[in-house]
């Protein structure tokens, strides 16, 4: 078990010392990791917890009538809990595992799309989407002849609301969006969202992938009717996710898919349905990612997350100000209301060049389009250089990172 | 020179640099001096895609010889261009089709050979032997 202290403050070199990873070598450095908002790396208590559930545990869960099978129903009925508590959802039920955000969404826009989604019917995204929070609804909207719709954003990389306002109508079936961009680092107004939408009876997505690793998340609070994260981002293993639906909508959705877990009976003429939360969860489940991403959030609340966030706010001021002092060096996204990530461009270099370059130093970075081509198109760029934050970074990794940075660039321009 | 006798030589010439800034700095600068593909060629039709850098490539066949022209956005591929025109350019399209390119691996460059970098660089290999293959085609027709 990890010792670290809760504090006001991260002990950052504890925190630091519970990432086995992130004391590798990397090309004759010390790893300076900067892409936690692709994935990120995992406490040694989350590999100890998969290690002791797969060693001691391990049976399939739901189904057994022996000791084993039920105490492994109980790690995994317990991790539905912890995930229920880390976003303050009302019921166990409401809390769905899935593979990551991807499945999630999938899920929704799938099963939401059949039952509710129309010819002429519009579903309202924003330009600022991940990939997964757009294609899965283009499909739907495909299948149902219903109009995708999206919110547009400003210079400074935050959703022109005024436009949002005006998207908005009885038209709209469901609103989607994504509460942090995973490539701005801009931190969405999804209360305000929530309650414009609801206004009009219509129920909202939020994409949380980029807010659960930094954010302390309160659907109730939010009044989210579907709320997604990966465990994967929230150093928890990969090949685990959430969905949080609202009761009433979680019973009103057809299933996504069939198999086993998720039927109460089943003849050759009718199947009735498990109750909720095994209605969505066909299937022998995930049960060591289940209980490693509960070790994960046990992990951040132990750390707390005020504290994380604090952590991570003074390394983004402290980074921006480093990077807004080198030549022609423009960020990407300069919101109001920004979390852990800054995507930059340099005058004269290529993003590739960069990255390349700043990997010989031991130093990951991510370039490229980020899997939002729609807002790099918004900006008339190909891609950005991402740099991103997560709880075990500290101002050393920083200063490698803007080290390496001027290195890079002297050698390319 | 044969396409291996310029690998070779290539090869020997990166023994020179003992850390990867000072190869790198070769790189960049081999990436700068390429010759620019004509303006014409910069299109679609040219264009090889890779989701990282993007790479334009132009062959010309002349005295059963073959010239590749190329540029990228990126000056490391670039560079890591000028050293495969530097072997393939020239030479005539069977040897460029049965070339088998095993510098790039013994420089320490495989990184960027790698399909997964998707830099355009190994559609743009492909994309020069079928160049090879068609043009040694068009000849015997
Ligand atoms: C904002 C956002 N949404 C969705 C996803 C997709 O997550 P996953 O690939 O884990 O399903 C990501 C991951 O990159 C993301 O950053």
């Amino acid at each position: 078990m990890s010792t670290t202290a809760i504090a006001e403050a991260l002990q950052i070199d504890q925190v630091r010392a519970d990432f086995p990873l992130l004391s590798r070598e990397m090309r004759g450095h010390p790893l300076v990791f900067l892409d936690s908002a692709a994935s990120s790396q995992k406490p040694r208590v989350v590999l100890e917890t998969i290690d002791h559930y797969y060693r001691y545990q391990h049976a399939n869960v739901h189904r057994g009538v022996y000791t084993l099978s039920q105490e492994a129903t109980e790690a995994y009925e317990t991790a539905r809990a912890k995930v229920r508590r880390f976003l303050n959802a009302a019921h166990n039920r409401e809390i769905i595992f899935v593979r990551g955000a991807t499945e999630g969404i999938n899920l929704v826009s799938s099963s939401f799309g059949r039952k509710y989604l129309k010819e002429g019917d519009e579903v309202l995204i924003t330009a600022m989407e991940h990939h997964s929070n757009i294609v899965p609804w283009q499909m739907a909207c495909e299948q149902s002849g219903a109009v995708l719709k999206v919110v547009p954003v400003n210079e400074r990389g935050e959703l022109q609301m005024d436009d949002f306002e005006q998207l908005l109508s009885e038209r709209t079936k469901i609103v989607a969006v994504v509460h942090v961009s995973n490539t701005l680092g801009t931190i969405n107004p999804v209360e305000e969202i929530i309650a414009r939408a609801h206004k009009l009876d219509i129920p909202v997505l939020v994409d949380g992938s980029q807010a659960a690793p930094h954010l302390q998340v309160d659907v109730q609070a939010l009044d989210a009717d579907f709320y997604v994260f990966s465990g994967h981002k929230v150093f928890g293993p990969t090949g685990i996710g959430v969905l949080y639906g609202k009761e009433k909508w979680l019973h009103a959705l057809p299933p996504y898919q069939g198999g086993g877990e998720m039927i109460e009976t089943v003849t050759f003429e009718k199947t009735t349905y498990n109750e909720l939360p095994h209605k969505f969860e066909a299937g022998t489940p995930n049960m060591a990612g289940a209980i490693g991403l509960g070790a994960a959030l046990d992990y951040v609340e132990r750390l707390g997350q005020a504290a994380i966030g604090r952590h991570e706010d003074e390394l983004l001021a402290y980074a921006t100000g480093l990077l807004e002092a080198i030549e022609g060096l423009r960020i990407i996204g300069t919101a109001e209301r920004k979390a852990s990530v800054i995507s930059f461009l340099v005058e004269g270099t290529h993003p590739y060049d960069v990255g390349t370059l700043l990997d010989k130093q031991g130093i990951a970075v991510r370039t490229g389009h980020h899997c939002t081509q729609p807002l790099m198109d918004r900006y008339g760029i190909p891609g950005t250089i991402r740099a991103s934050f997560a709880l075990y970074n500290d101002r050393s990794d920083i200063d490698r990172f803007v080290a390496g940075l001027e290195r890079a660039l002297r050698m390319l321009r | 020179m044969t396409i291996n006798e310029i690998q070779d030589e290539i090869i020997s010439e990166f023994e020179f640099f003992d850390d990867w800034m000072d190869k790198y700095d070769y790189l960049i600068e081999l990436g700068k001096n390429l010759p620019l593909i004509d303006e014409q060629y910069k299109d679609d039709d040219h264009l090889i895609k890779g989701c990282q850098s993007r790479v334009w490539l132009h062959a010309d066949l002349a005295n059963a010889h073959v010239d590749f022209t190329a540029d990228s956005d990126a000056v490391i591929t670039k560079g890591i261009i000028a050293l495969l025109i530097r072997v393939l350019s020239g030479h005539t399209p069977e040897e460029i089709a049965h070339a088998d390119l095993y510098f790039i691996d013994r420089i320490g460059l495989k990184e960027h050979l790698s399909p997964t970098r998707s830099n355009g660089l190994v559609s743009m290999v492909k994309q020069m032997k079928l160049y090879g293959l068609g043009l040694a085609a068009k000849k015997d027709a």
